[in-house]
């Protein structure tokens, strides 16, 4: 199992997939080489999604899934979490295709920790954008067993052979006596059936729902202020805390020098010393952030941190470490004779890029509210990417059996990576021994400040090219990605099998002859994090840069050098082809548009979470602030279940591209971050979101993810863009820390 | 002191400084207005006072005694709420849907003010943060409230 210990990436094949117990992570310790990493093990086997012949062999076991109603309506248990990408809603148009029931007259709840609903071979999350590729197979199954059942039960009702009845959506048909019931009738004789082993699927090309623009079904809730967020949930008794957690990992609270002052404040219940944080509990919330940010707090080194922030972390100073870390690292992929090619090449050229630590800034500031029973068991409302990891980490906190701790995994208000399980950053960490030591429950609610102070980061990366080239174009290329990848990070992933510490930078399809890349590993002082398209996020910005600085060396225009370097691979030929049709035929030179500012574009290609994506950015200057006008996306996920959802999300992608490249960047000081908030960490505003133009193709290929595909290619389409226009190559990122007058 | 929330008037017990966004969370229970920021720059906790678009959490509530104070429960009790509404369902312009409640009350201040608005009047009026980045379908949606 040399892949991926987090089902990111697009290497998986079915053979390796694993049954397993879903089995919750003590991020805690490292469990990358252990024998007990089975979830880890299962998570590298993430099928190969997209043919339905791929499906798992075992009988869904429906009645844990789906509940059919007798007024014809269904309730569908979802092992993935809705966070605006609209995965509910693509989890019932599925089942429904199968099923054969309307997927309006589906409810889509999370489903509760534990249970069947490890379906990524035992087990689940909410990432890698993998939800609907591994999602499809087994939904298609589950709603032809949930039809089957409900067949046979009218095949009993009227006494007729089963293979007599179709279905039309929500009723069984008897054509030859005309005779019809509906779902609802026969919900209760076919659920206590069994499901046939052989479950018959549809033929594609009948489908009525997959592939259709269908509706998500919460955008009127979240239209109208109803729909419910972990930070709203409210239970009986619930007392509300506010922290102030140590400005440093590796600090933990000696004593407050005030409280009896802020145990004295209005609404305060009580003052609590937590592992790295001191808490108020108090009635309201805004009593108890006005108390936790009075407390004058004593700070002593201690606590828990496995990785204490050294109090003289600077970025500037991590950048230089990072420079200074001797290549060439572990070898990730190597071809030809690098050496010889770059000794005898006529033209060689060397950069290094590198790309900042980032935020994950969704806007609902995480909270947990917390309540322990008189039975013993524990309830959890949070945001949560990964209820059963959630439940053994809070288990371990409380001190009971995982089977004790009820996840209630509450919509998410944005996450992009936010929401898993990490050591410090996850708000159920303070409720658990909050609400046991207060005896009520209690919901923890971190400020945005509280939270930028423990969100975990995307890594500040850097990578050292070199690069041969001839008149024809590239003919070797070296790369050292200095640092360490989320993966290392939380899974214990070893560098060499750590895709998230060099994707992007491997796995790209372009035929160089001699090329070599090295990971060389380099501890992060930061809590690392997952960060929407992970390593791509960064990596594919310094290759396809490095590629156009190739291009312009080897004189070659950076479209054409592409589609040399891709030669009889249609797919990704189809691509750039689809995407300078989409922006109306590419253009190599800056031009001038009719609204009098000069313009030039960039190209750029990336290879994400088992889709393939071409990307065309528009870009002016203007007063030395670069504008983005327009990017064009072709973007090839083999198969698509919701072509709406899919441009939805590629335009999310898209702006959170543009966003890191425009402003985005945290910088730490003194072993702190120097935003705090929105306004000294800035993120995309409405007056900076280009257009965006999105088109599917559909190669056929194994379906592959939607939800972060789109963002890669959007930096080094912008920058490559930037050089075309000015003459100038950036290399390391956001552009609001360049001088462009 | 008495808010004036969604034509309700209501007796709350905070202290002067409380921010509105708060009065109306944990005292009026209206949990539809978000807390994002707290320092004014995401938007997520907009309201309606007196119809223009306010961002709650750096308004203390002292001085709001018989102000006419709507949040997004209240949004489709307008027509043009109503057609803003729509127009956000029609265009499926939520995603996580955190800081729609206060994008569609800033949507209907623009057009409580501005029947036709022009791009550069959206720009003014719509400068609420959206994480998930729709804010090309916030536009389009607006135009077509405006059209609608």
């Amino acid at each position: 199992m040399t892949d991926h210990p987090f089902p990111l990436h697009r290497h998986h094949s079915l053979a390796e997939a694993v049954a397993a117990a879903p089995r919750p992570l003590n991020v805690s310790r490292r469990a990358f080489l252990a024998g007990s990493a089975a979830a880890l093990v299962v998570a590298t086997a993430l099928p190969t999604m997209g043919k339905a012949q791929a499906a798992p062999s075992a009988a869904p076991a429906v009645a844990a899934f789906l509940e059919l109603h007798a007024d014809g309506t269904a309730t569908l248990q979802s092992p993935f979490i809705e966070g605006g990408q609209g995965i509910h809603s693509a989890m019932a148009q599925i089942v429904g295709e199968e099923l054969d029931l309307d997927p309006a007259l589906f409810t889509v709840v999370p489903a509760p920790a534990g249970g069947p609903y490890g379906i990524m071979g035992g087990m689940r999350l909410t990432g890698g954008s993998a939800s609907t590729r591994v999602g499809y197979p087994f939904m298609r199954r589950l709603g032809a067993a949930a039809r089957s059942l409900l067949v046979q039960a009218a095949a009993r009702e009227w006494a007729v052979d089963a293979a007599e009845l179709r279905t039309e959506p929500g009723e069984v048909v008897h054509a030859a006596s005309g005779r019809r019931l509906s779902y609802g009738a026969l919900a209760a004789a076919a659920m206590d059936l069994t499901v046939p082993e052989t479950l018959p699927l549809k033929d594609e090309a009948s489908f009525r729902w997959i592939r259709r623009p269908l509706p998500r079904y919460d955008v009127r809730a979240k239209s109208t202020g109803r729909q419910s967020y972990a930070i709203d949930v409210a239970v009986d008794a619930m007392l509300i805390a506010a922290v102030q957690h140590a400005p440093r990992l590796g600090l933990t609270p000696a004593s407050i020098d005030n409280r009896a002052e802020i145990e004295a404040m209005r609404g305060v219940h009580s003052v609590h010393l937590l592992d790295g944080a001191i808490a108020v509990v108090a009635d309201r919330f805004w009593q108890a952030r006005a108390a936790a940010e009075a407390a004058q707090v004593h700070w002593e080194p201690g606590g828990q941190a496995e990785h204490p922030m050294p109090e003289d972390f600077s970025t500037s100073g991590w950048r230089e470490t990072l420079r200074a870390a001797d290549g060439p690292g572990v070898e990730i992929e190597a071809a030809g004779d690098v050496d010889n090619a770059f000794a005898a090449a006529e033209t060689r050229l060397e950069a290094v890029y590198e790309a900042p630590f980032l935020l994950h800034g969704q806007l609902e500031p995480p909270s947990t509210l917390a309540r322990f029973n008189d039975d013993g068991t524990l309830d959890l409302w949070l945001p949560c990417q990964a209820p059963e990891q959630y439940a053994g980490a809070a288990a371990t906190i409380a001190g009971l059996s995982p089977e004790n701790v009820r996840i209630h995994s509450q919509v998410l208000g944005g996450f992009f990576g936010r929401h898993f399980l990490y050591a410090h950053a996850n708000p159920f960490r303070q409720a658990v021994p909050l609400a046991k030591a207060v005896g009520r429950p209690v919901k923890v609610m971190w400020t945005r400040e509280e939270e930028f102070l423990r969100d975990t980061v995307r890594p500040f990366g850097l990578a050292r090219f070199r690069g041969a080239v001839d008149a024809n174009g590239p003919v070797a290329l070296s790369i050292e990605v200095v640092g360490e990848g989320p993966t290392g990070r939380w899974y214990g992933a070893p560098a060499g099998a750590d895709p998230s510490a060099h994707e992007g930078l491997s796995g790209k399809p372009y035929a160089i002859a001699n090329r070599r890349l090295g990971h060389v590993p380099v501890q992060n002082p930061a809590e690392i994090g997952y960060w929407r398209s992970v390593g791509h996020s960064m990596h594919d910005f310094f290759y396809e840069s490095f590629l156009d600085e190739m291009a312009l060396a080897a004189g070659q225009d950076p479209l054409s050098l592409r589609r040399t370097l891709l030669a009889g691979q249609t797919r990704y030929l189809a691509l750039l082809d689809a995407v300078a049709e989409l922006s109306g035929g590419w253009r190599g030179a800056a031009y001038d548009h009719a609204d009098g500012t000069t313009r030039a574009r960039g190209v750029a290609m990336a290879s994400p979470f088992g889709s393939e994506v071409a990307t065309i950015a528009e870009v002016s200057v203007d007063r030395g602030r670069v504008k983005v006008h327009e990017i064009w996306v072709a973007i090839d996920p083999g198969q698509i279940v919701n072509p709406q959802t899919v441009v939805a999300q590629v335009q999310s992608a898209v702006a959170l591209g543009v966003s890191q490249t425009l402003v985005e960047g945290l910088t730490y000081e003194q072993g702190e971050p120097t935003a705090r908030n929105f306004d000294a960490y800035p993120i995309l505003s409405p007056d900076e979101m280009p257009a965006v133009h999105v088109r599917i193709l559909e190669s056929g290929a194994p379906m592959g993810g939607v939800g972060e595909p789109g963002l890669p290619g959007v930096m080094p389409a912008i920058t490559n863009a930037l050089a075309t226009l000015t003459g100038r190559r950036i290399r390391s990122l956001p552009l609001s820390a360049h001088d462009f007058n | 002191m008495q808010l004036t929330v969604n034509g309700t008037t209501r007796e709350v017990d905070v202290d002067p400084e409380t921010p509105l966004l708060w009065a109306i969370r944990e005292e009026l229970g209206l949990t539809g207005t978000k807390y994002g920021c707290g320092i004014g720059v995401c938007g997520a906790c907009t309201v309606l006072i007196d119809g223009i678009a306010t961002r709650s959490c750096v308004t203390p509530v002292d001085g709001l005694q018989g102000a006419d104070i709507t949040t997004i429960e209240a949004a489709e009790d307008t027509e043009i709420g109503r057609r803003v509404v729509e127009a956000w369902v029609s265009h499926q312009v939520p995603q996580c849907g955190y800081c729609q409640s206060g994008q569609v009350l800033a949507a209907v201040s623009l057009l409580n003010e501005v029947a036709n608005p022009t791009d550069s009047d959206i720009d003014g009026a719509m400068t609420n943060l959206c994480r998930c980045g729709t804010y090309n379908t916030i536009r389009a949606a607006v135009r077509a409230a405006a059209e609608a």
